[in-house]
């Protein structure tokens, strides 16, 4: 009733191509966008930007990177928790050699310089495929750590081994440190996850997206119909990366202030991105906001279930937590290997027909 | 060299656009194909026939430079082909389908051939990121290309529709619309009607023909049916065990004693 | 015998005996690789899970005590007895056997026939599955575990007094080599014979291979695959066992080794996924390789801790010039 395409007809093949092409569809983005941009911040506090919106934004930015990798081009990383540690390092290096510049130049050139690194680990994806890929890429994992550890220069030779956002603003508004607003950290990342969320979207609707799918689906056929496979797989490391190093720099900068390596940019981080982009859907822009949201909201809900209301202790909801997370991945993978994203189309093609589903 | 004929049904074939001169491949031990030399003019159907294991594939295989002979040389458009990747044949315009359906079974129809038009899609990553402008241009130019090819092949219907999810018949379709999507000078087609049925063949054939005819594609195939090949194609080339036996028009190569004796057998004495 | 050569030739044996404790868990990688083509990423986490069973076995606790507490109230810890080694291990090993039919039944039964990516991605979550049920039923703080035949009769521990002496009655330097590691070599040494007996010799290890090289053609002969794959996550559970226990008594039984566990995928990628000696010989090499560097070049130039990532590097290097392992078959490609 509600749900229609019906007299919504596209006459041009621009019409056809665009994101929404159901106007319902369109307009429920249109809403959605201005809830999160007018509405949200007059009514953000803490509590609420902490522990879900900031991390949910920024780990929706990792998302989208990681699907772009694996889901639209089929090659599985687990070094995402590697990347995002060099966007952190990155950005820290910047933020404190060039105070004066602007956090928008310091978290795009942190994706810049993370896109350079990834695509350094990307180059042996020409020879190594499917999950010999995936373990190599934990050598970027454990040496990225291994080297801001280990290296006192990125670090800025710290006593503790620790990299702290120093204070810096925007347009005259502070956006890291601990002297920040809910409103003005919320904003800064809901830009980057809007741009992020609509670069990608243009890139794997495009020539791009077809390349990268090409060699996801059967990268002997792409290559014979004119895919240069390094270059696409290349392109998919460099794009991929950039997200992820731009996630990882707001993580850093924004969300945590304060960081060491080991514990924030971890293996565990690496497996974390890529649930979400299973649970939430391979191959799928929203899955990944989907995915992100779901693992963000996740334990604060076990939190406040198993802890506040129950009464547990905390180490028996957080090893709950684990077996939740484990099954859902291998529910997921049997039985909706697309995800939540795939979920949701199943419900608007079920609404289209309803309430005469024949 | 002859420069220009015309067929019995009026069709004009040119000069030879490729080349093949005493190709020898190896697999290991194995000479899957023995000094063969062959020729493919402009506008023609060639055919290339033979038994199982004759190494018909595998020549496609070179043509389309996914198999890198170890001896002879490819001559393309006049000039020597150097050994080169397989994608940059086809950007040079040579074109093919499959044997085993090689279609992307994760992308709708219309995403599988507007694949098809990558080589001529050349907008930078940074305009496609912005998409309004260059990238939305080009897509939409390359688009209606392809939504040519999709009318063309009668495929319409089923634009939008998940690979994963047609039945072989149309899938062997949709392969042949990536295929010309690319708009390709020489057209491989790799047994493009195994495993159909009479009706199929028909159909598939009147597109080969169709293909041919309006667009004046050359195109080389490979066909197990014998009719289908005789009634198709300009010229055949016949292969056994890797040797070239026969060469020639249908006409031709049907009275030829060695390809006789290789689809019959010979009494070994 | 100079000071630092014989350093160096300590360091070279210890890095041939960590070597073998990677190879027992890569053993569990190929041997379901092999049957399956699953790469099983969980089986590091099988053998903490391994471990923290027998522990739990012995020492007699009430499994899932903790999360029966919380719910319920009760104040239950230990069942008050203490288990023999042996019938502990006989125990474990049928809790093992049921978690391969639970594994296959549950995950892998409804999965066939997916892409190998899929299976891997789905044994990730079995990895954290299980690690989230180890915890819950046994707790999750450091656990020491001891096998002993009787009393006094316990795993080594320490130091090898013996070699110690010869070598420093013989080359005036005494070679530090720990007892359990030698013990550990010994036990590998026996699981891979026995193994590759089993694989030749026995109807079910040549149904095992039948499977191993075409799935359908050995349904086709009447091979039980169902019970092939039980009977092969079963095998990767005893090996996990095996390897829980060298490891275990070795630094104790916590989280950390399954992560330890993790450094068995740089040695199959070097050994190929589908040789037992590939296995065998990738660990050695990772075991001396990542314990010469971490010596000769981590710790006195580069700050130290290099084995955390020295074997992923040599895999993908090695992996960039030869992609199928030392033993793995060539790939030819084909369309």
């Amino acid at each position: 009733m509600f749900y229609r395409e019906a007299g919504d007809f596209s006459s041009t093949y621009a019409e056809d191509q665009q994101t929404f092409p159901i106007r319902f569809d369109r307009y429920r983005y249109y809403v959605v966008l201005f809830i999160a941009i007018v509405v949200v911040p007059f009514i953000i506090n803490d509590y609420w930007a902490n522990s879900l919106l900031v991390p949910f934004l920024i780990y929706a930015i990792a998302a989208i990177g990681l699907n772009i990798l694996v889901g639209y081009c089929g090659q599985v990383s687990l070094g995402t928790g590697g990347f995002m540690a060099v966007g952190a390092y990155a950005c820290y290096k910047l933020m404190t050699a060039m105070p004066e510049v602007s956090m928008f130049i310091h978290v795009i050139l942190a994706g810049v310089i993370t896109a350079a690194v990834g695509v350094l680990f990307g180059l042996p994806s020409l020879r190594i495929k499917g999950f010999y890929l995936a373990v190599a890429t934990l050598a970027a994992q454990f040496f990225l750590v291994w080297l801001f550890n280990r290296v006192p220069w990125f670090y800025n030779y710290s006593a503790s081994g620790q990299i702290n956002a120093p204070e810096r603003d925007t347009f005259g508004i502070l956006i890291t440190g601990p002297n920040t607003e809910a409103w003005a950290t919320y904003l800064f990342c809901l830009i980057f996850t809007i741009a992020s969320a609509v670069v990608a979207r243009n890139l794997t609707r495009g020539a791009s997206g077809r390349k990268w799918m090409a060699i996801r689906d059967m990268d002997i056929a792409a290559e014979i119909i004119g895919v240069n496979p390094l270059r696409a797989k290349l392109t998919a490391f460099a794009v991929s990366s950039f997200f992820i190093g731009i996630s990882g720099a707001l993580f850093f900068a924004i969300y945590l202030g304060a960081v060491e390596v080991g514990e924030a940019f971890g293996i565990t981080k690496s497996f974390l991105v890529l649930f979400m982009i299973i649970i939430g859907g391979l191959g799928s822009i929203f899955g990944s906001f989907a995915g992100a949201a779901f693992l963000v909201l996740l334990p604060v809900v076990l939190k406040v279930v198993g802890v506040d209301w129950l009464g547990w202790p905390t180490d028996i909801v957080a090893h709950l937590q684990l077996v939740i997370v484990g099954g859902l991945i291998i529910v997921f993978l049997i039985a909706e290997p697309h995800g939540i994203a795939q979920l949701w189309r199943v419900a608007k093609e079920k609404l289209r027909l309803w309430p005469f589903p024949h | 060299m002859l420069d220009q004929t015309v067929t019995a049904d009026g069709r004009t074939i040119g000069g030879v656009v490729m080349e093949m001169k005493n190709i020898t491949l190896r697999f290991g031990g194995v000479e899957a194909i023995k000094n063969i030399s062959f020729d493919i003019r402009e506008g023609e159907i060639r055919a290339i026939i033979g038994p199982n294991g004759a190494g018909k594939s595998s020549m496609l295989n070179v043509i389309s430079g996914f198999y890198i002979p170890q001896e002879g040389e490819v001559w393309y458009k006049g000039s020597r082909r150097p050994p080169m990747k397989p994608y940059q044949v086809a950007q040079q315009g040579i074109a093919r389908t499959f044997q085993n359906i090689a279609l992307f079974e994760g992308m709708s129809v219309l995403d599988n051939v507007m694949t098809g038009r990558l080589t001529h899609m050349k907008t930078g990553l940074f305009a496609q990121s912005l998409w309004k402008g260059k990238a939305e241009a080009e897509e939409i130019a390359n688009r209606e290309v392809a939504e040519k090819i999709i009318d063309f092949l009668e495929i319409q219907a089923i634009r939008k529709t998940p690979v994963a999810r047609l039945p072989y018949g149309l899938k062997k379709r949709v392969e042949l619309a990536r295929a010309l999507a690319a708009e390709p000078s020489i057209l491989l087609l790799d047994e493009p009607m195994a495993g159909m049925n009479v009706e199929e063949k028909e159909d598939m054939s009147r597109f080969v023909l169709d293909v041919n005819d309006e667009f004046g594609t050359t195109i080389a195939l490979i066909e197990h049916d014998m009719g289908v090949v005789m009634d198709l194609s300009d010229r055949v080339v016949v292969m056994d065990y890797g040797k070239k036996i026969g060469d020639g028009t249908p006409d031709e190569v049907r009275n030829n004693q060695d390809v006789i004796d290789a689809y019959l057998g010979v009494a070994h004495d | 015998m100079p000071e630092q050569l014989a350093f160096t030739i300590e360091v070279f044996l210890n890095g041939l005996m960590a070597g073998v404790l990677y190879a027992l868990v890569a053993l569990g990688f190929v041997l379901i690789y092999k049957a399956s083509g699953i790469f099983n990423y969980a089986q590091g986490v099988m053998a903490l899970f391994a471990a923290m069973t027998l522990v739990g076995i012995q020492n007699g606790q009430v499994p899932f005590s903790h999360l029966i507490n919380a719910i319920f109230g009760t104040d239950i810890h230990k069942f008050g007895w203490h288990v023999h080694s042996f019938l502990a291990i006989a125990l474990t090993v049928l809790v093992m056997i049921v978690l391969a039919i639970a594994v296959q039944r549950f995950v892998f039964r409804h999965l066939v026939g997916q892409e190998p990516i899929i299976l891997f991605m789905a044994t990730i979550g079995l990895a954290f599955f299980l690690e989230g049920v180890a915890d819950l039923m046994w707790g999750s703080e450091l656990k020491t575990l001891n096998v002993c035949a009787a009393e006094g009769a316990c795993l080594p521990q320490g130091l090898n007094l013996w070699i110690d002496e010869t070598t420093f009655n013989a080359f005036g330097y005494g070679f530090f080599i720990d007892n359990l590691d030698i013990v550990a070599s010994v036990v590998a040494a026996i699981l891979v014979i026995g193994l590759v007996m089993f694989a030749q010799y026995t109807k079910q290890g040549r149904a095992m291979r039948a499977v191993a090289d075409d799935h359908q053609a050995a349904l086709s002969v009447g091979v039980s695959l169902n019970f092939i794959w039980i009977l092969v996550w079963s095998l990767a559970g005893f090996v996990a066992l095996v390897a829980g226990i060298m490891w275990g008594a070795k630094s104790g039984v916590q989280f950390s080794l399954s992560l330890i566990a993790l450094k068995a995928l740089p040695v199959l990628m070097l050994g190929g996924f589908t040789s037992i000696p590939g296995a065998i010989v990738g660990g050695l090499i990772i075991g001396v390789g990542e314990k010469l560097f971490e010596f000769l070049i981590g710790a006195p130039f580069l700050g130290g801790a290099t084995e955390n990532w020295f074997a992923y590097m040599l895999a993908l290097l090695f992996l960039v010039f030869r992609p199928q392992g030392l033993f793995g078959e060539k790939i030819i490609e084909r369309v």
